[in-house]
């Protein structure tokens, strides 16, 4: 249902410049959110373009008397047409807020809506289903909350057949999940992880895109690290339910890889993984090959197509992959580390280099892996020498300070690992970098210039001389005062002259 | 930024493994004041290193909105009825259809005609309405199961099981799957529903009147009635079979 292609903004009343700056006070308004931890969306699935103009489209403010009478006409009109428009008509002032506030205040309402909901007549199923949905994206509380009496009629739904009526009850019961931990504290008694566990056997990819959402919306309440992931959570239990496997199964790369579908379930797992709560479980389903596969595929669809879409799909998994790599079990699983393949060292520069052009903010992200991938691998190490990544990787250093830490860090994972890898780092292009970033005035970034510097010093002596004459020791004495750096700085004065 | 041109070439070979250059570390390395440790990082949940992305997932769940306009209108086809005997509605659209027959005819009791929302319902009426062998057992034994997917609790009477879905799943005392199986009389007006059903026409607070007191603790509330057997159904099967009216729907 949900058109892939990003960018493809409909041409509306507004220009350009105000949907940019509209773009800007969104992007601020999420910032604000996150920082306060109350990041929260909903998403809504409208069919009628809400802005059209021209008369009859314009959805009005409906007022009491009007609710009432619609919600009659829909529950006892004799014409089925005439009980059907009746609820369109509801619908369509349901998209008000001033609407809504005006419905959950009228005494039956409720009521009356879920009796429609389950009545039936399948259109009029569908049309009480859909005013539903309107009413939970709303942002208000009590009216999201005012749909409470309806969940355990959507959650018997989802184990129906009507694909469309489906994909409505799971947007809808995932813009309720994210609504509050009240109405969580009723949806799981109710059974939403058993019924979403049995829905996600649907064929339809519309379905499963909802139910992704539905998911990631669950997994990423405050309280699902205790109450929501655990496997000792009984029948609330995601990670006591085959979601995992099924999950893993949409995230394989091949033919029947949606994009859409990938992207909510990737996020879940994201969601579940950070959390930290049983993670060797997921590497024991194969989660780190099942990302691994998916991480070289993206690099190829990065080089085939121009869609911006795909870093949607790539920062869940290199967020995944990252965390895995941080746990003991990626070891001693089988005795073999599930994550070896050189392959993934190029996808990552691939997406490294998709990111350095279209969405720089990704790129400490795509490093992160990078560190975990190298600090305790020599294999991965060797990679980045034989596959002569280390210059592109020094291309990065001008993006940002917290770009620049990260990559004088990859860096120094290589050459902590002694004399034969620093020989392949020096002479090259690495002296002449490291004394343009002892320039920097960011106190990290020349921290870690000096760690490099000291491992280079170390296994490859030749390379002080060569400093020396560059000025070196001038670009060190800058810091000297500095108190972070002091004791480096000194240290590494004291090698080079004695050197 | 620029990529060595044999990268591509890398990705699009077979799988390897880096022979790795020998490891040799002088224990200076890590001497003070250096600090360096190589080691594999992990972010929590809240970290604010996560902040772009996040912002950049929800920007992109807060958009999805402005891709729905595109949506292509339903395909209209030349209308045509349904096919199930006894059904007379007609569609001129493949969806409307398709929601139509799950919701009417997908689970339908072989017995009663009632439609339920899913095969887990269906099989559960079956079971308990129509199996005698059911009756016998569920004398000696718990055999009302929960209703919830998930929940294998099982009880000895479908109101302890009713009591059951309130207490321990919250769900609606008057939730419309769940009506107890009791013989009608036309006196209580009562259309029989697992399904909701509803015979035309007929207003929501009749049909939720006796619903609501049924499961009252005082005493379960059996009409016993012999003047109109069981078999005989208020609901929209039935309603069907007997009113002429053809209902359509037209484009």
């Amino acid at each position: 249902m949900w058109s892939r292609r990003q960018g493809h903004l409909r041409p509306t009343v507004c220009g350009v410049e105000e949907l940019r700056r509209r773009r800007r006070e969104q992007e601020a308004a999420l910032r604000k959110a996150r920082r306060e931890q109350q990041l929260v969306s909903k998403r809504l699935l409208r069919e009628d373009a809400p802005e059209e103009a021209g008369e009859g489209c314009v959805a009005a403010i409906l007022g009491e008397a009007e609710v009432q009478q619609f919600l009659r006409q829909a529950q006892r009109g004799t014409e089925e047409k005439e009980r059907e428009g009746a609820l369109v008509s509801l619908r369509r002032g349901l998209q008000h807020p001033e609407t809504q506030q005006t419905f959950i205040q009228l005494e039956g309402s409720m009521r009356t809506l879920v009796g429609l909901l389950t009545s039936n007549q399948a259109l009029l199923q569908l049309e009480a289903a859909r005013c539903l949905h309107e009413l939970s994206h709303s942002e208000q509380s009590t009216i999201a909350e005012a749909c409470l009496p309806a969940t355990s009629y959507l959650l018997t739904y989802l184990s129906g057949h009507s694909s469309d009526f489906i994909e409505l009850c799971l947007y809808t019961l995932g813009n309720l999940i994210v609504e509050s931990e009240a109405v969580r504290r009723q949806l799981l008694p109710q059974g939403i992880v058993p019924a979403l566990a049995a829905c996600i056997q649907s064929p339809h990819v519309a379905v499963l895109e909802a139910l992704g959402y539905a998911l990631s919306q669950l997994l990423q309440a405050k309280e699902a690290p205790e109450k929501i992931i655990p496997p000792a959570s009984a029948s609330s239990s995601i990670l006591a339910s085959t979601l995992p496997q099924h999950m893993l199964q949409m995230l394989q790369p091949g033919p029947k890889l949606n994009p859409g579908v990938a992207v909510e379930f990737a996020w879940c797992l994201h969601y579940i993984i950070c959390s930290q709560v049983s993670n060797p479980l997921l590497i024991g389903h194969g989660a780190l090959s099942t990302l691994g596969l998916l991480l070289l595929d993206l690099a190829g669809a990065v080089q085939r197509t121009e869609d911006a879409g795909l870093e949607l799909l790539a920062c869940p998994v290199l967020r995944c992959l990252s965390n895995l790599l941080t746990e003991a079990a990626v070891e001693t699983v089988g005795g073999q580390m599930q994550l070896r393949d050189e392959r993934v060292v190029a996808a990552l520069f691939i997406l490294l280099q998709f990111f350095f052009q279209k969405q720089p903010s990704l790129l400490p992200e795509g490093l992160w892996l990078l560190n975990n991938l190298t600090a305790n691998s020599p294999s991965f190490c060797t990679s980045l020498l034989s596959l002569d990544l280390i210059e592109p990787l020094l291309q990065l250093l001008p993006v940002s300070n917290v770009v620049s830490v990260m990559v004088l860090t990859v860096l120094c994972n290589v050459a902590e690992k002694g004399p034969a890898y620093c020989q392949r780092l020096w002479p090259g292009p690495l002296l002449p970098t490291l004394l343009h970033t002892l320039a920097f005035s960011d106190t990290e970034v020349v921290g870690q210039s000096l760690e490099l510097l000291h491992l280079l010093f170390l296994y490859q002596p030749e390379a002080v001389q060569v400093f020396l004459q560059q000025s070196g020791l001038q670009a060190l004495e800058r810091h000297q005062e500095e108190a972070q750096l002091q004791d480096r700085v000194y240290a590494l004065r004291q090698t080079a002259l004695q050197g | 930024m620029q990529l060595p041109p044999a990268l591509c070439a890398r990705l699009a070979a077979g799988p390897g493994v880096a022979e790795p250059l020998p490891v040799e570390r002088d224990p200076a390395a890590g001497a003070a004041p250096f600090r360096f440790v190589a080691r594999p990082v992990r972010f929590p949940r809240e970290h604010e290193f996560f902040e772009d992305g996040d912002v950049q997932r929800h920007l992109y769940l807060q958009d999805v909105l402005m891709q729905v306009a595109d949506a292509p209108e339903k395909p209209r086809v030349p209308a045509f009825a349904c096919q199930v005997a006894g059904c007379c509605q007609v569609f001129d659209a493949l969806d409307d259809y398709e929601h139509h027959y799950h919701t009417l005819h997908g689970n339908v009791c072989s017995f009663c005609k009632r439609a339920f929302p899913s095969g887990h319902l269906l099989d559960a009426h079956i079971l308990e309405w129509h199996d005698s062998l059911f009756q016998i057992l569920s004398e000696r034994q718990d055999m009302y199961q929960c209703l919830v997917e998930g929940c294998t609790e099982k009880f000895k009477t479908s109101r302890d099981r009713k009591d059951h879905l309130v207490r321990i799943h919250l769900y609606p005392v008057d939730f419309r799957f769940d009506k107890p199986k009791k013989n009608r009389s036309p006196a209580s007006a009562e259309v029989p529903g697992d399904s909701g059903e509803r015979s035309e026409g007929e207003a929501m607070e009749i049909c939720s009147e006796p619903a609501a007191a049924s499961p009252a603790p005082a005493g379960e509330r059996r009409t016993y009635s012999h003047r109109i057997p069981s078999t005989i159904c208020f609901g929209q099967g039935a309603a069907r079979g007997f009113k002429s009216n053809k209902k359509t729907k037209q484009c």
